[in-house]
C-alpha cells in the first residue's frame, strides 16, 4: 500500500428516485492517506452519495471499486465490516451506556464461557482513546461528555473495526474551537496510518486546512475534482454555485438609531448549579440597527436570546422593554405579542414541524388572523404562504409540501416567514445560518439586511466571524455570561473580537486562543 | 404600529411566480395520496365482501344497524383517543372513565342524590342526569390533562393511574351492583331511531362531524398536530401547549361519558364492570386507521374507518361461529398488520 494509492473508485454512478435523479453519473476516487473533501450546496447530492458509500442505499447504477475490486455493499454492516465507516452529523451513540459499551455494541468481546469480557473491552477501550488522546474514563457515560469528546469516541468505534475509509459528516458542526482542533490532530494522525478520510463540511476554511483533495458536487453531478493546493475560496465557491456571487455585503455604518430594544440588567440563574448563566446584561438595539452577538459555546449567547423571549420566567431577573414600554415576557405569546420574534438555533428541534406542510408551518404563529368566524380559512392561509414563498423565495415544489422535503436553507426561511408574519419590531436571530449552503446563506444576509433598513431591530447570535463581521451595524461580545466587548463596524476586527471572546476569565488556557483563530483563520 | 411593519408583509403576493421545483425528492411524493389514503377504506370494503360470501347473515337489513349500533360506542371513545394520539399522548383511563359517567347518570336517574342529614333530595331529569354524567367525565378528563401538563406525568402513567381511580369510584358509586330500570325515555338514547337510523349512530355522526371540524377548520385543531409533531417548535410558536392538551384530554373524558351513556342506555343498566378493556379497542381502532402513536399525523375519518374493521370483524367472527379465544387471536394480528402496513406507508415518504 502506497501512499498515493486509490482506495476506492465511484465509476459512473447514477441514483434514481422515483421522479429525481440525485446522482448523475458521478465518478471520483478516494486515495489512502488523505483527506477529500465532498464539497457540494444542500441538495446537490452529497448525502445520497455517502449514503451509498456506507451501504445505506445498495441499489444504484455503476460501479464501486474497492480496493481494486468491484464491490456492492448490501448494507451499512456489510460496509462496516469490509472497512467503510461513516460518522453522521448527528452522534449514533446510546446515551446511557458506557464509553466501552458504546465502542463494543455489536461486536462485545466474550470470555470463553460465553460472558462478556469486560476487562479486555475496558483495556482495549483505554488503548483507543490514549491514541485518540481523550483523557476520559472509559466506564464514563456518554451522556456526560461534551459532543466533541463523544464524537472522538465516534472515531475511536471507526478504528476499532479497522475502517479503511471514515466518512465525516459535517463533523465540526456542533463543537468548539479547541474541539476542532483536537479533532484535526486526529485527522492527521489517521492519515500518518493511510485511512482515508472523506470530509463533508460547508465550512471551506476548514477545508483548506485539513483537505488534501476536493471533489465538487453539483445539481447530482461530479463537477470537478482536483487537489486542495492552489485553489481559492472563491474557485470553490463558483465551482459550487457555478457561478460568482457576492459572498457578503457590508452596510454603511449609521448613525446611532433611536432605542427600540432595551435590555437592562438581564440575569439568568444557573439551575445546575451555584451562579449565573447571564450577569447582568445590559444593551440596547436601535431601529433598523442589527446587532451582532459573538461568543464561543457556552458564553450564554442562546440563553440571551431564550431569556429575552420569556423562556425562563422562573429563573430570570432584569428588565426589557421595546419602544420604551417595558415588557413582561414569561411566555413566547407575551413575547410575540410585545413584538419579539426568536428564530432558534436548530430549526428541525425547535423551529418546524416537519411533517407539517409548509402553508401550515408558515401559519402557526398567526392562525387567528387567518380566521372567519372561528374557523381556519384555507384562502386565507394560502395567500399569507404564497405571499411568504414568493417574498423569501422559497423553494419549494408547492405549499403543500412537508417542511421535512426542502433543502436547510429552504426550511430557515420558513422559520424566518413564520415570524416574519407576526410582524415582529425585534428580530432574534439564533445562529440564522447554520448548516446552509452558501448560496442561501447570501439570501438570508441579504434578507436580513433588507429588514434592517425596513426599520425592524435585530440581534444575530452567530460563531462564525466572519458573518457576524459583514452584516453587523454593531457588534457584541459575550464570555461566560457576561457582556466583555463592544465594537463599531468600522472599529470591529476578528482579532478584537476575539480576545474579547475569549474573556478575561482566569481559567482559560493558553491554548484555546490559537485554536479560535484557528478556526476562522 | 403601521410604521413598524415591514413591508415585505405588506406588499402583494405574486400567485403566478412559484419558484421552480427545488428539491426533486418531494416530486416522488405526489402519487402517494391515491393508495394510502383509502386503504382502510378498501380493507373495509374487502372484509364486508368476503363477509357477505361467507355468511348469509352478514349482509341483512338489521344485522347492519347492529353492528353500526355497536361501533357507535367506539367510534365516539375513539375520536377523543385520536385527538390525543395526535398530540404525542395516549388515554388508558377512557374505558373505566365511561363505566363511571354511565354509573352516575344511571344512579342520579334512578335514585337522585338523597342527603338524609340535611333532609334533602335532589331528583335528576333524563338531561340533568346525562348532562351529570358528561360534567364528570369532563372533569375527569380535564384531572389527566392537569396532571400530566402541570407535573409532566407521561400520559401513559397518568392515565393508567385515572383507569384504576375511575373503576375504584365506579364500584364505590354502585356498591358493585348494576343499576338498571332507568325508564323508556332514558332507553330511547341507545335503541331508539330517528328518520330510520338509530340514535347511537346519528350521535356518533355528530360527534365525528364535530371532531372533523374541530382538526381540520379550527386552531385548536392545528394546534393538536403541530404539538404532536414537534412540540418544542409549537410551544416557541406562542402556542399555549398545556392549554391545547388540557382541552384535549377533556374532549376525551366528555366523549367517554357519551359513550357510557349510550351504553347504559342501550342495556337500560348501568354495570358496574362496563367498558373494560375498551381502550384497547379504541387505541386499536386509531391505529388501524393510520394515526401515528408518535402524534402529528393522522386523521378523524380514519379511526372512523378503523372503528368500523373491527367492529365488522368482531361481528363476522360472531356470524361464522368462530370461538371467542380464536376471535382474540384474529383481531389481535389484524391490529399487529395493520401497523405494520403503515410503517411500510411511512418509510415511502
Amino acid at each position: 500500500m502506497t501512499d498515493t494509492a486509490t482506495l476506492l473508485e465511484v465509476k459512473g454512478i447514477t441514483k434514481r428516485f422515483p421522479g429525481v435523479i440525485a446522482l448523475d453519473n458521478v465518478s471520483l476516487s478516494i486515495e489512502a492517506g488523505k483527506v477529500t473533501a465532498l464539497i457540494g450546496e444542500n441538495g446537490a447530492g452529497k448525502s445520497t452519495l455517502m449514503k451509498i458509500l456506507s451501504g445505506v442505499y445498495p441499489d444504484f447504477e455503476g460501479e464501486i471499486h474497492y480496493k481494486g475490486e468491484p464491490v456492492r455493499f448490501t448494507g451499512p454492516k456489510d460496509a462496516q465490516q469490509q472497512g467503510v465507516v461513516i460518522i453522521h452529523q448527528e452522534l449514533n451513540l446510546i446515551p446511557y451506556l458506557t464509553i466501552t459499551e458504546n465502542i463494543f455494541l455489536g461486536r462485545e468481546l466474550v470470555t470463553q464461557y460465553g460472558t462478556m469480557d469486560k476487562g479486555r473491552m475496558r483495556k482495549k477501550t483505554q488503548e483507543l482513546l490514549d491514541r485518540l488522546k481523550l483523557k476520559v474514563n472509559p466506564d464514563a457515560q456518554v451522556f456526560k461528555l461534551k459532543v466533541g469528546q463523544q464524537q472522538i469516541v465516534e472515531i475511536a468505534k471507526a478504528l476499532l473495526t479497522d475502517a479503511e475509509l471514515i466518512i465525516m459528516d459535517e463533523p465540526t458542526s456542533a463543537i468548539t474551537g479547541s474541539e476542532v482542533e483536537v479533532l484535526f490532530d486526529i485527522i492527521t494522525d489517521l492519515k500518518a496510518l493511510n485511512k482515508a478520510i472523506v470530509y463533508v463540511s460547508h465550512k471551506l476554511d476548514e477545508l483548506f486546512r485539513i483537505a488534501d483533495n476536493y471533489v465538487v458536487l453539483r445539481d447530482g453531478k461530479s463537477i470537478e475534482s482536483g487537489e486542495m493546493a492552489g485553489m481559492t475560496h472563491d474557485q470553490l465557491i463558483s465551482k459550487m454555485v457555478g457561478r460568482k456571487i457576492d459572498v457578503m455585503r457590508k452596510t454603511a455604518d449609521r448613525a446611532v438609531a433611536e432605542p427600540l430594544l432595551e435590555v437592562k440588567n438581564l440575569t439568568l440563574k444557573s439551575r445546575l448549579k451555584a451562579g449565573n448563566v447571564l450577569d447582568h446584561i445590559s444593551f440596547e438595539v436601535g431601529k433598523g440597527e442589527i446587532v451582532g452577538l459573538f461568543g464561543l459555546m457556552g458564553a450564554g449567547r442562546t440563553e440571551l436570546l431564550e431569556s429575552i423571549f420569556g423562556l425562563h420566567p422562573a429563573h430570570s431577573s432584569g428588565k426589557v422593554s421595546i419602544d420604551g414600554q417595558p415588557v413582561c415576557c414569561d411566555s413566547p405569546s407575551r413575547a410575540i405579542a410585545a413584538g419579539l420574534a426568536l428564530v432558534p438555533e436548530d430549526r428541525k428541534k425547535d423551529g418546524l414541524v416537519l411533517g407539517l406542510d409548509v402553508k401550515n408551518n408558515i401559519s402557526l404563529t398567526t392562525l387567528e388572523e387567518i380566521e372567519n368566524l372561528g374557523t381556519l380559512s384555507d384562502a386565507k392561509e394560502c395567500h399569507l404562504a404564497d405571499h411568504y414563498i414568493s417574498e423569501l423565495r422559497i423553494k419549494t415544489p408547492s405549499k403543500d409540501q412537508k417542511a421535512k422535503n426542502l433543502s436547510g436553507g429552504n426550511q430557515q426561511k420558513i422559520v424566518l416567514a413564520k415570524w416574519l408574519a407576526t410582524r415582529p419590531k425585534v428580530l432574534l436571530l439564533d445562529e440564522p445560518t447554520r448548516g446552509i449552503d452558501i448560496n442561501a446563506k447570501t439570501e438570508i444576509y441579504k434578507l436580513i439586511i433588507r429588514l434592517a433598513n425596513e426599520g425592524l431591530g435585530i440581534l444575530v447570535v452567530s460563531s462564525e466571524l466572519p458573518e457576524i463581521l459583514a452584516i453587523s451595524d454593531r457588534i457584541l461580545v459575550m464570555a461566560e455570561g457576561r457582556l466583555t466587548g463592544e465594537f463599531s463596524a468600522s472599529e470591529a476586527t476578528e482579532d478584537g473580537i476575539l480576545k474579547a471572546a475569549i474573556g478575561v476569565s482566569p481559567a482559560t488556557d493558553g491554548g484555546q486562543r490559537s485554536a479560535i483563530s484557528g478556526q476562522t483563520l | 404600529m403601521s410604521q413598524n411593519i415591514p413591508s415585505i408583509a405588506g406588499e402583494k403576493p405574486a400567485g403566478d411566480r412559484l419558484p421552480p421545483t427545488a428539491d426533486g425528492r418531494s416530486v416522488a411524493l405526489q402519487g402517494r395520496f391515491s393508495i394510502a389514503r383509502f386503504q382502510s377504506l378498501i380493507a373495509l370494503f374487502l372484509l364486508c365482501l368476503a363477509l357477505s360470501i361467507l355468511s348469509d347473515k352478514f349482509l341483512t337489513v338489521s344485522n347492519l344497524w347492529n353492528v353500526m349500533r355497536q361501533i357507535s360506542v367506539n367510534i365516539c371513545i375513539s375520536v377523543g383517543m385520536t385527538l390525543i394520539v395526535l398530540t404525542a399522548g395516549i388515554d388508558l383511563s377512557v374505558g373505566s372513565v365511561l363505566a363511571l359517567c354511565g354509573a352516575i347518570t344511571a344512579g342520579l336517574l334512578k335514585n337522585g342524590i338523597e342527603i338524609p342529614t340535611q333532609n334533602l333530595y335532589i331528583g335528576f331529569t333524563v338531561l340533568g342526569a346525562i348532562l351529570a354524567g358528561g360534567l364528570t367525565g369532563s372533569a375527569l378528563g380535564a384531572f389527566n390533562g392537569w396532571a400530566i401538563t402541570r407535573f409532566s406525568v407521561p400520559p401513559f402513567v397518568a392515565t393508567l393511574a385515572m383507569l384504576t381511580v375511575a373503576r375504584g369510584l365506579t364500584m364505590l358509586w354502585t356498591g358493585g351492583f348494576p343499576i338498571s330500570g332507568l325508564g323508556e325515555t332514558f332507553q330511547f338514547i341507545g335503541t331508539g331511531w330517528f328518520l330510520a337510523i338509530p340514535l347511537p349512530v346519528w350521535i356518533s355522526i355528530v360527534v365525528v362531524a364535530l371532531a372533523v371540524f374541530l382538526t381540520d377548520k379550527t386552531r385548536i385543531g392545528r394546534y393538536i398536530y403541530a404539538i404532536g409533531g414537534n412540540e418544542n417548535a409549537s410551544r416557541l410558536s406562542g402556542i399555549n401547549v398545556n392549554k391545547v392538551k388540557i382541552i384535549v384530554y377533556t374532549i376525551a373524558g366528555a366523549l367517554a361519558a357519551v359513550g357510557g351513556i349510550m351504553v347504559t342506555s342501550r342495556l337500560d343498566s348501568a354495570q358496574p364492570n362496563a367498558g373494560i378493556s375498551y381502550e384497547l379497542d379504541s387505541i386499536a381502532a386509531v391505529v388501524i386507521g393510520g394515526t401515528s402513536l408518535s402524534g402529528g399525523r393522522g386523521s378523524i375519518l380514519g379511526t372512523v374507518q378503523g372503528a368500523m374493521i373491527i367492529g365488522v370483524l368482531n361481528n363476522g367472527l360472531v356470524l361464522l361461529n368462530v370461538s371467542p379465544f380464536w376471535q382474540q387471536v384474529v383481531k389481535g394480528l389484524v391490529i399487529l398488520l395493520a401497523v405494520i402496513i403503515d410503517k411500510a406507508n411511512s418509510k415511502n415518504e
